[in-house]
């Protein structure tokens, strides 16, 4: 390897001491007025209701030095990165080495997944967090129709999750039905909320979509806290039925699966039957969606991306379009919502918030959009790291929004760009993303 | 009616409030082109803002209360301004020329941040302060007993609005600044062959939109006593509905969009059901968007390629 990298490239401008410490000062000038009252004094209701406060002058300093000296760091490393968005030389034989070792990810990924049931099988814990990557990956996979290959942006995903999820908890407690046939019904129902909203709203631009759907979304929360004659409202549901075996419960009784294999019975069957049950469906999602891209439709959802407009002057029907991408998106959320009351067993509203939306869409961006890989991955980073946070529960959100922020900035296409991911690694875009965005003069 | 006159002045009084946060919803749109999602929670920092330096000012033994007001108000309107300038800095300006979905993600991040930095550094209990500003007037004794009555912070929310409102309207349609913001909105390139600062422009956009956002959260803070951490999403949600029922992109529809919605909500709450206001107003977001896309004030977009 003695090709020259981006590290020995040479800097476009000298360093400049002074200008980075006039950088950092004005920085710390700002931090210190932004902090001074929200860090700097600290307000609480008192025992007598009345507010107090108490001063905390010393994380402010911690703060602002902070601040400082991050400013210092940023300017240093942008001196050594270079501008943003020149492209890197990487000799081909390393480019191909990534390319070859990227073809691996996705195999090598999948055999891991189906192996860990096997391998972590005494680790509760660690089939719990699978079973709930999964789940995002799923969410991630369908969301990514939506964003990623049809370029509506979703705020309000997480009322298809939440349809999908009351459908079963509603059709299971109230009829009896099991759960392989609310399934199915499950993601037929968010799929018409879909093709609901969709019908009406899909005409809109971008950003109006955004705030539509996120209203919509907001909507469907509210009406499931206050409709509490069907949904139980803030209580929700409860005592929701187990997934069966095709009709063999997973239970200790002499009907259960185990009694019938004649093995013992243990309460970890049913966690590895739930972590292969979403692995499929997730699997599912990511098949149909391959399978989609190569029709004319999963063309047509990455035309629209594009360019709209172009689009329409090509004769594609762009509302036929938007509303199959948004109820296939919506169907999927739909089954992951089946999923998720059935794997609880206890649904409420509180599961079905905003942030559980933005959470999905930030797995689908930071990803990546339209890369089924890389939402792949970004679920697994960012659920992971959710839980390896979780010592630090009230930071983590705020660390999720900065990484959006940061994220956006430094690779707006996500960590792993769309479609070819390998080919991105060590490029920063093949397009500019100026030829790529909407048209708007 | 006289239920109904009553309604009708709490309505007006939270459409103020509304109308606030939604110019600064409609200037960025207008200009930039984008959503600024973290606008409700620059709301929220002023609210905060305005009640800390609130808590701070009694402490030092101020008492009279229009001097404390004028302080706060002044103190809440520069900082929160700093915090809308910094947003912009940090989490839009370098996605200026992204892909069209980049900023409108990168707003999301930043109102994560905003709340969540807020409920590290203050807490996740409500906020509540006394009454600063007590007593008002009967305007009329029905026959029912029922008493319409005008209280003073209603009065003082809604001179403030006017005010301010006479204030930047000036400062739009009269000011160097406002006509480099108009030049900005019409054609950003142009704007910067003929000497605009485009960037500073924008800037200036950003912190008048905080700034009057900050008026919003502290008169929020007035009349409804508290402040908390979360305050700002759903008011940002309607306060957007505001703007867009106006026309987005327009000043004075956006004050008018804002009045709307506060007297729909307010009116929905008193004959239907409280439980479902915020589903109202959401809905209404929705209906104007199919119906009316470009509002009450607005103009038709016309799409270039």
């Amino acid at each position: 390897m003695t090709a020259p990298t981006s590290k020995q490239q040479p800097p476009q401008s000298a360093l400049n001491p002074g200008f980075i410490l006039k950088k950092a000062v004005i920085s710390a000038a700002v931090a210190f007025v932004l902090f001074s009252l929200m860090i700097g004094l600290r307000t609480e209701a008192g025992p007598t209701g009345e507010l107090i406060y108490w001063t905390r002058f010393g994380d402010l300093a911690a703060m602002v030095a902070t601040v400082f000296v991050g400013s210092i760091a940023i300017e240093l490393l942008r001196y050594w990165w270079g501008p943003v968005g020149t492209d890197r030389f990487v000799p081909p034989a390393v480019r191909n080495g990534i390319a070859t070792a990227g073809r691996f990810i996705a195999p090598a990924l999948l055999g891991f997944t189906l192996l860990v049931p096997v391998i972590f099988y005494d680790q509760r814990y660690i089939l719990d967090l699978g079973i709930l990557v999964l789940t995002y990956v799923m969410l991630g996979w369908g969301l990514n129709v939506v964003v990623g290959l049809a370029g509506l942006l979703d705020l309000g995903y997480v009322a298809f999750y939440a349809v999908g999820a009351y459908s079963y908890a509603l059709l299971a407690t109230s009829f009896d039905l099991s759960f392989w046939v609310c399934l199915p019904l499950a993601g037929i129902l968010a799929a018409l909320w879909g093709v609901l909203l969709g019908f009406p709203v899909l005409r809109l631009r971008g950003d109006y979509l955004a705030i539509v759907t996120l209203a919509f979304g907001e909507i469907i929360r509210l009406v499931i806290i206050n409709w509490q004659s069907l949904t139980g409202g803030p209580n929700g549901v409860s005592g929701i039925p187990r997934p069966t075996l095709f009709g063999i419960p997973l239970t200790a009784g002499d009907d259960g699966l185990a009694a019938k294999l004649g093995i013992e019975y243990s309460p970890t069957h049913r966690i590895v039957f739930l972590f292969y049950l979403i692995l499929a469906l997730a699997l599912l999602t990511n098949w149909v969606t391959i399978r989609l891209r190569r029709l004319p439709i999963g063309r047509a959802w990455e035309a629209l991306r594009e360019d709209e407009v172009a689009c329409r002057a090509l004769g594609i029907n762009t509302t036929t379009t938007k509303l199959t991408a948004f109820a296939t998106g919506a169907m999927f959320g739909g089954f992951a919502g089946a999923f998720f009351a059935t794997r609880q067993g206890f649904i409420s509203p509180e599961s079905f918030t905003f942030q559980e939306s933005a959470l999905v869409l930030a797995i689908v961006v930071l990803g990546g959009m339209g890369s089924q890989l890389g939402v792949a991955l970004s679920a697994l980073a960012m659920i992971g790291g959710f839980e390896l946070f979780r010592g630090l529960d009230q930071y983590r959100m705020l660390v999720f929004g900065l990484a959006m922020v940061l994220i956006m900035i430094w690779r707006p296409r996500g960590i792993i760009g769309h479609r070819a991911p390998t080919i991105y690694l060590k490029q920063s875009q093949a397009i500019s993303s100026d030829l790529v965005k909407e048209g708007h003069g | 009616m006289d239920y109904f006159a009553q309604q009708l002045i709490n309505g007006l009084v939270l459409g103020s409030i509304y109308g606030l946060i939604a110019i600064g919803y409609t200037m960025v749109y207008g200009i930039v082109g984008m959503i600024n999602f973290a606008h409700g929670d620059i709301f929220m920092i002023g609210g905060f803002i305005a009640l800390i330096s609130f808590l701070v000012l009694v402490s030092f033994g101020l008492t009279a209360v229009p001097v404390i007001l004028l302080i706060v108000l002044l103190i809440s309107m520069t900082m929160t301004a700093l915090y809308g300038w910094t947003v912009e800095r940090i989490a839009y300006r370098p996605l200026r020329h992204s892909f069209r979905l980049a900023p409108m993600l990168s707003a999301i991040g930043m109102s994560f941040v905003l709340t969540n930095f807020s409920q590290v550094a203050q807490g996740a209990r409500v906020k509540p302060v006394p009454p600063i500003i007590t007593g008002g007037y009967t305007l009329h004794e029905g026959s029912g007993g029922f008493i319409v009555q005008l209280s003073n912070i209603q009065i003082v929310v809604v001179i403030t609005t006017v005010v301010l409102l006479a204030i930047f309207t000036w400062l739009v349609s009269r000011t160097r600044l406002g006509r480099d913001m108009r030049a900005c909105e019409q054609d950003q390139t142009m704007a910067a062959l003929l000497g605009v600062d485009v960037d500073h422009t924008i800037s200036m956009t950003f912190v008048i939109g905080a700034a009057l956002a900050a008026v919003a959260g502290m008169m929020y803070l007035l009349y409804y006593g508290l402040v908390d951490f979360f305050m700002g999403f759903v008011a940002g949600i309607k306060a957007f509905t505001a703007a867009v029922l106006g026309g987005i992109g327009s000043l004075p529809g956006a004050m008018l969009g804002g009045l709307l919605i506060g007297l729909i909500e307010t009116l929905w709450s008193a004959y239907f059901s409280v439980e479902y206001k915020d589903v109202a107003a959401f809905s209404i977001l929705i209906v104007v968007l199919i119906f009316l896309p470009t509002g009450l004030l607005g103009r038709p977009e016309v799409e270039k390629v």
